[in-house]
């Protein structure tokens, strides 16, 4: 939009997988706050939370891979080493590939994290 | 416009390097450019709004409320050293400690942060200032005046008292917090747009105001953290207004936000505190880091090891940070689930954190390491840190933290994270950053018997406190009685800290001795390689000389010839032929120059505006509503005339050469315009503090199970009308907008006209569904949160209309045509974030109740 460089290229790929993260997150928390004030104990309300977070988290790693394949590819498939500090347009270009990439791999992990209380309490409060 | 492709020595235009003719050159443009940046003089210094004027005061006022904050922390050190003890009553102790917390927090650490950027900055990315230095001066003078309005309080007895995070029900109660909570709420609600101010200033500063050739890639690792953290703040400091608002209402006029009784919730209140409060400390803590990140490669005489790597972390924190918040709240009995959320984002932070400091050392042992008194700040500091960032991990685990929660365990914490990570770091830049402001070194030795004092006097004094705490002493109490295994750890804590305050005064001295017979320092002392030490000793106030194309991210290091070429003007603007001050808009990726802006020059606008907006709030306090009502006008009169004399000034030529053949443009409008970048940024976090009192309605909602009592409501015609009327509004600003392009000045009038009548019916109609239907705000919360909403809508709603009438004038004074149109596109992107507030406000308050 109007953050853009030479082959209309922006800012805010590289914001893509913490975005995701915060997403996941919100929507996690949310969802399962809501399912413990509304809960009863005898419907499945909380269940379908967990499960919905369950999917909601395989939906955010995918987007996650998806926008580290395409970092990979600006980055170059590993061709060129850091630290990427020549003044053209294809270093900038390979810094911001490979600063996405590593954002991803924070943000994955974040995800997984993020998502493990899920998995792991069967119950709103223990 | 031409992209400049020839670099600095080939300019065949300039007279040969040392010729007499390029002597007589560089001295009448030295004449021209020293006279546009002329700071004045006698009672008129005070109306400067240069970066180098504004930025010292800043951060010289910071500190000034640094250290007033500090002796409040010494008298209750002295308080505790002994058990049962009575320097000071209860309820001096109360307002101590809330003044303490309250004034490091929100006059030093967050200020200073914005200080030191404004003064750093824009030297850093070679350009003469920041984009918009009145806003500066005006944050700078709105925090002066409400930091003192704080500050102030405690010598009238009246200094708020109920903890620096004011939790109700004790806060809201009248008899126990008496005026003080009110004067924290608005006195900081002040400072708080002052905050935002410097946000916008800093992320346009960075973004647009490089060098030419400075690429995404190559800027200084400083601005990559001064983007984020001002892009935190957008995020951060709005809920906390947000909450304000609705904290205001229940104090003034018994409006039950958190009043159980009333179905109102404490909670409430901290989610939104702490959803300011968590990526606070981290708002402190990365320019803090981002100091560091600048001294470290100085001191290792090479480049950082990592680069993108601190990149990744300043990203990754921003954002993990703002899923941290509950963790203030792990006592609070919310759903276990939910705590472990936060838990594990919790330890997530931990990754990018430990990135920066592993990059640190890396670049450390890459080098051939020098240690100066920044250096030993700097790892000094960095040692404090880690112990304070363990103990987080401790208490990041929710169990944990119910043994530690509310003890001095967590006092240590927060004091070694902050003190490790904010104080030594800024020191540590005080030191290595002096000589860019006064063109003098500060005394080494005094440096190191400051920090000395400072690293073990700190030790000395928290170190115990984890013990203290895990002992069993709660924070926040006036004494304690003897015999319960805490005396001798609080008397090593009391002279602890006095060591810690002497070490303190010695810098201040060392910072404020004369230094009149001392010697300029060398050029660029430390040698370092970022552009800032590009600056003669003394500097001048135009900043930089002339604007280098830059190749490097060290470019001192890398381009040989570049201080000399700057110096001899024979970068971009080396002139100042109109006598205007002027500086580079470059593009965001590529730093492309795009535009030669105009910058405006000292006014003694910003301070009267800033007087009178703080008029508003301190009238407000006292329930002077007459006085309040008269700031209010006075306030928006000064804000009419700024805007009018001081913005969209119409060039007397389209271009201009800046230097190697490039001829820039000094108009522009739309998304080209830093305007049009300020007014997004500044509606992004508008649109954050709507959307917290959003957050508020459907947090009643899920907390009630009949959350909408029946019948009750502000039905669904009124609020559709003043949906449909507003949205109507907007279309006739677009279309507006859209004839301006087209030339036709009578139907643009027309279609202003227009707009402003219906915006006006649109707020009386939303006005009148709640009105009609008789929703009492103070009877239940249902109905408060309803009137809020509709407020926050109209009152926008009343701003646009001053927008749309001040453009109808501005078109009547022929000053907004269609060349001239950057009020018309900065008010039409004012009205897409209008339309969007009107639809979700009246669409929830119309519509949720049918649906839910």
């Amino acid at each position: 939009m109007f953050i853009h460089g030479g082959r209309n290229e922006t800012l805010w790929p590289l914001i893509g997988p913490p975005a995701v993260w915060a997403i996941h997150f919100t929507a996690s928390y949310v969802w399962a706050a809501i399912a413990c004030a509304k809960t009863t104990h005898e419907d499945a309300i909380y269940l379908t939370a967990r499960i919905g977070i369950g999917v909601m988290t395989v939906l955010a790693l995918a987007a996650i891979a998806y926008a580290s394949y395409h970092a990979w590819r600006v980055w170059g498939f590993g061709r060129y080493e850091p630290p990427h500090a020549d003044d053209t347009e294809e270093d900038r270009r390979r810094f911001l590939g490979y600063a996405t990439l590593l954002l991803a791999a924070l943000s994955a992990v974040s995800v997984i994290f993020v998502a493990l209380p899920a998995a792991f309490i069967p119950e709103c409060t223990w | 416009m031409t992209a400049p492709t020839s670099d600095i020595e080939a300019r065949p235009t300039l007279p040969e390097r040392d010729s007499p003719a390029d002597l007589e050159r560089r001295r009448t443009q030295e004449v021209r450019l020293r006279k546009a940046w002329e700071t004045p003089s006698g009672w008129h210094y005070w109306t400067a709004v240069n970066n180098t004027e504004v930025g010292v005061w800043y951060t010289a006022t910071a500190f000034a409320f640094m250290l007033f904050a500090g002796v409040l922390a010494l008298i209750m050190r002295a308080q505790l050293a002994v058990p049962e003890n009575d320097l000071v009553s209860a309820d001096f102790y109360n307002q101590a400690f809330t003044l303490h917390g309250t004034v490091m927090m929100f006059l030093f650490s967050v200020p200073i942060f914005e200080a030191v950027a404004i003064v750093i900055l824009p030297q850093m990315l070679g350009a003469r200032d920041l984009p918009f230095p009145r806003l500066s001066a005006f944050g700078f003078w709105s925090f002066v005046l409400g930091g003192v309005f704080v500050c102030g309080s405690i010598f009238f007895n009246a200094a708020p008292n109920t903890g620096w995070f004011m939790y109700p029900p004790l806060a809201t109660d009248e008899k126990q917090s008496g005026i003080g909570a009110d004067i924290w709420l608005l006195g900081l609600s002040f400072i708080e747009v002052a905050s935002i101010a410097a946000a916008v200033e800093l992320i346009v500063g960075t973004l647009k105001c490089r060098p030419p050739g400075m690429r995404i890639n190559l800027i200084p690792l400083f601005a990559w953290y001064i983007l984020i953290v001002a892009g935190m703040i957008l995020f951060a400091f709005p809920p906390l207004i947000a909450g304000d608002i609705l904290f205001e209402m229940e104090r003034m006029f018994d409006w039950p936000f958190f009043d159980p009784e009333r179905r109102g919730d404490p909670l409430l209140w901290q989610h939104l505190f702490w959803i300011f409060g968590h990526p606070e400390v981290y708002i402190v803590f990365l320019p803090a880091i981002a100091l560091i990140a600048m001294i470290v490669p100085t001191f290792a005489q090479r480049p950082i090891v990592g680069y993108s790597w601190i990149v990744l972390a300043a990203v990754g924190t921003g954002f993990l940070s703002f899923g941290l918040w509950v963790h203030h709240m792990f006592a609070t009995g919310l759903p276990t689930i939910s705590l472990a959320f936060f838990s594990a984002a919790s330890e997530a932070v931990v990754i990018p954190t430990g990135v920066q400091i592993f990059v640190f050392i890396a670049t450390l042992l890459a080098g051939r390491v020098i240690f100066a008194v920044p250096m030993l700040f700097a790892t000094g500091g960095l040692a404090i840190f880690v112990i304070g960032g363990l103990t987080g991990v401790m208490v990041a685990l929710a169990p944990f933290d119910w043994q530690a929660h509310d003890t001095y365990f967590v006092v240590a914490h927060l004091h070694y994270v902050l003190i490790g990570g904010m104080l030594f770091p800024i020191t540590a830049g005080i030191y290595y950053f002096y000589p860019l402001v006064s063109g003098k070194m500060l005394s080494m030795r005094l440096g190191k018997i400051g920090f000395w004092l400072m690293f073990v006097g700190f030790n000395v004094g928290f170190l115990p406190m984890h013990l203290t705490g895990l002992r069993g002493m709660p924070r926040r109490v006036f004494t304690y009685a003897d015999g319960l295994g805490w005396d001798w750890l609080n008397l090593v804590s009391t002279v602890g800290a006095f060591i810690f305050a002497a070490g303190v005064l010695v810098v201040v001295y060392d910072v404020v001795r004369p230094k009149g017979r001392e010697p300029y320092a060398a050029r660029n002392p430390w040698n370092a390689g970022t552009l800032e030490w590009l600056i003669g000793m003394p500097g001048e106030s135009w900043g930089v000389r002339s604007v280098p194309f830059i190749k490097s991210r060290y470019p001192l290091w890398d381009q040989p010839d570049l201080i000399r070429d700057v110096d001899e003007g024979r970068g971009l603007l080396p002139d100042a032929e109109e006598g205007k001050r002027e500086t580079l808009v470059t593009s965001v990726l590529d730093a492309e120059p795009i535009q030669c802006l105009r910058v405006p020059g000292n006014a003694v606008v910003p301070m009267v505006a800033a007087f009178t907006l703080g008029g508003v709030f301190i009238a407000a306090t006292f329930k002077l509503w007459i006085t309040t009502l008269v700031f209010c006008v006075a306030f928006l009169a000064a804000l009419i005339y700024w805007l009018w004399t001081g913005t969209s000034v119409i060039p007397e030529k389209t271009e201009k050469h800046v230097g190697h053949g490039l001829v820039l443009p000094i108009y522009r409008s739309g998304p080209a315009s830093i305007g049009w970048w300020a007014m997004f940024i500044t509606m992004v976090g508008d649109a954050t503090a709507f959307a917290s009192l959003v957050f508020g309605y459907f947090f009643y909602w899920t907390i009630h199970a009949d959350f909408v009592p029946e019948g009750a409501g502000p039905g669904v015609l009124w609020p559709m009308v003043a949906m449909g009327l507003l949205v109507a509004a907007w279309a006739a600003t677009l279309a507006a907008r859209r004839l301006n392009t087209a030339g036709r000045a009578g139907a643009v009038r027309l279609s202003l006209a227009v707009a402003t009548v219906l915006t006006v019916a649109g707020g009386a109609a939303g006005l009148w569904g709640p009105w009609t239907t008789n929703l009492d705000p103070t009877s239940d919360v249902y109905p408060a949160i309803v009137w809020i909403l509709v407020i926050w809508a109209v009152v926008h709603a009343g701003v646009a209309v001053i927008m749309l009438l001040y453009c109808l004038a501005r078109s009547l004074a022929g000053r907004l045509t269609r060349e001239w149109d950057i009020d018309m596109a900065n008010v039409a992107l004012y009205w897409h974030f209008m339309a969007i507030t009107a639809v979700v406000t009246f669409g929830v308050v119309g519509l949720f109740p049918v649906v839910g």
